[in-house]
């Protein structure tokens, strides 16, 4: 783990109500790299990934102390502002939710609330990320269609392209691909790996078998702490703690 | 085993009678309408206001009664629709934090729902008063816009919640605001908003209590805010009080073009909630 981090989290507790849902956690996230979070249902998983672009804000009755710093820039930091931080990052959730728009539209909503007005500019971001998700071809004649025309797995890759069109620096997959048939699932996963290269990746999963094919890292969750956090095949084949040892062989869930 | 299958038979038999009540009640009254409006529904019924004499069975019609609804119902819609839409956005968008404001909120408008739309009438005399309006379109627009909004709060707030949590988070991790973020919403719920707009004009066209201070009555097409105007409710009720066979048939008359204003504006929304469908996810 030699490179700079890209997300580095600070002693960062969240409460909901009087629940402690993430306690003290503190790590560094590498950069170009796909990391996974994996843990059993409930352990905080999603909560520690939506921390990461403060969607968690909106919660009703919820306490976050401590830093997250983003590019050496701590997002909760009183004057943050948000929406800068939020477009930093893509984020990809469990099912796919197209906004109420056409093809197009979705894809150019991003650029156009950040001020891209021009339709050349537009046009050409939207099949550049379009391409980039392998759909122009299976939409370029039906743009204007409705986006819930798409089957869910293309509608997966759209939702993708859509946060890859604001030139987001993270991606974040909360369990990205548990909706989809396995084919749209490679499909994916195979995105994730191409990306790498250009985006940090965290992902929430279940699936140990994906963490394995897919991530560089991974983080293990469980009880609202992290338990271990190293490269994919030392945690997965070789765990230093007996909690990581007990989830990886399926005793705990 | 016998006492299930007539468990299942009984019930059956009910829900089928209760369907046949509901469904047979709604034939009937279209039906009584039909029957005894239609030999009095003419050209003039909707080209020509009252003339002189119209309520002893002389000639006219009640072209002052259907433009004053419209005007009274559409203006207090459209209010109601500037009013609401906010609210509604604002219950569920900006006020996540603090559950109980909203709950009390939402109780509140629950609670104006319940009222009877004679009070409204009376609050929005009141207002008058206190302005110096006399009966008016105006004072009829404002006191019907207060029976309407607890409707349109209420449904646009139920259409709002059934957009999933997901979606806002869509638009949210692309970097939008609050507000871009809402008007996603709004797109997402165009064909809701069409609901409540039926909701609202409906029960603001048939509304007699509220308009009953507050509109007036006048046998003229009003060409101002500040002018009494008909309205249809009071204009059916004034002509079936009457003893004359002839403007009793009228009232029926007037019923049936209420009834038919109705049903356009929900055919028009129904069409309308099918077009902007088209995207919902």
């Amino acid at each position: 783990m030699t490179q700079t981090p890209h997300i580095s989290v600070q002693h960062l507790n969240v409460h909901i109500a009087d629940q402690h849902i993430l306690k003290d956690i503190n790590i560094h996230i590498p950069d170009k790299s796909v990391i996974s979070i994996i843990g059993p249902s409930g352990c905080g998983k999603t909560t520690l990934l939506k921390s990461f672009n403060r969607l968690l804000d909106n919660t009703p009755d919820i306490k976050i102390t401590g830093n997250v710093l983003v590019d050496k820039e701590n997002i909760y930091a009183p004057d943050a502002e948000v929406t800068h931080i939020r477009k930093k990052m893509g984020l990809l959730s469990q099912r796919p939710y197209p906004l109420p728009m056409s093809i197009y539209d979705n894809v150019a909503y991003g650029p156009r609330i950040h001020g891209i007005r021009k339709k050349a500019e537009l046009d050409e971001l939207v099949e550049t990320q379009l391409k980039a998700t392998g759909l122009w071809n299976e939409v370029k004649d039906r743009l204007n269609a409705s986006a819930t025309r798409l089957s869910i797995g293309q509608q997966q890759r759209l939702c993708l392209a859509r946060g890859l069109a604001v030139g987001p620096e993270i991606i974040l997959g909360d369990e990205s691909t548990s909706a989809l048939d396995p084919v749209s699932t490679a499909i994916i996963e195979d995105l994730f790996i191409s990306l790498k290269e250009k985006y940090t990746i965290v992902l929430v999963t279940h699936i140990l078998r994906q963490a394995r094919r897919v991530s560089d890292y991974i983080i293990f969750v469980y009880m609202g702490k992290i338990i271990e956090f190293g490269p994919t095949e030392e945690v997965l084949l070789n765990p230093k703690e007996e909690l990581t040892k007990e989830y990886v062989k399926g005793y705990i869930s | 085993m016998r006492r299930r299958k007539l468990e299942e038979l009984f019930f059956k038999l009910l829900m089928v009678l209760a369907t046949i009540i509901v469904a047979g009640s709604f034939f009937l009254i279209v039906g009584t309408i039909f029957y005894k409006g239609v030999p009095y529904m003419n050209l003039d019924m909707i080209t020509k206001t009252p003339g002189g004499g119209f309520y002893i069975g002389k000639e006219g019609g009640v072209l002052n009664a259907i433009v004053g609804s419209l005007y009274v119902a559409g203006g207090a819609t459209i209010l109601g629709l500037l009013i609401s839409i906010p609210v509604a956005l604002y219950i569920n968008m900006y006020m996540d934090g603090k559950r109980f404001l909203s709950n009390t909120l939402r109780m509140a408008f629950d609670v104006l729902f319940g009222i009877p739309s004679i009070v409204y009438g009376a609050f929005g005399f009141l207002i008058m008063i206190y302005f110096g309006i006399r009966a008016s379109l105006l004072g009829g627009i404002i006191a019907v816009t207060l029976l309407v909004i607890p409707i349109l709060v209420r449904t646009l707030d139920e259409v709002i919640r059934t957009v999933p949590l997901e979606l806002r988070d869509a638009a949210l991790s692309l970097g939008s605001t609050r507000w871009e973020m809402a008007k996603v919403v709004l797109r997402q719920i165009r064909p809701g908003i069409f609901t409540a707009i039926l909701l609202a004009f409906g029960r603001g066209i048939g509304d007699v209590a509220s308009v009953l201070f507050t509109a007036g009555f006048s046998d003229n097409v009003p060409t101002s805010l500040h002018e009494p105007a008909a309205t249809l409710p009071l204009a059916i009720f004034f002509q079936l009080g009457s003893p004359v066979e002839e403007v009793q048939g009228r009232g029926y008359a007037s019923a049936l073009i209420l009834t038919i204003i109705v049903l356009i504006i929900t055919v028009l929304s129904d069409i309308l909630i099918k077009k902007y469908s088209k995207h919902k996810i």
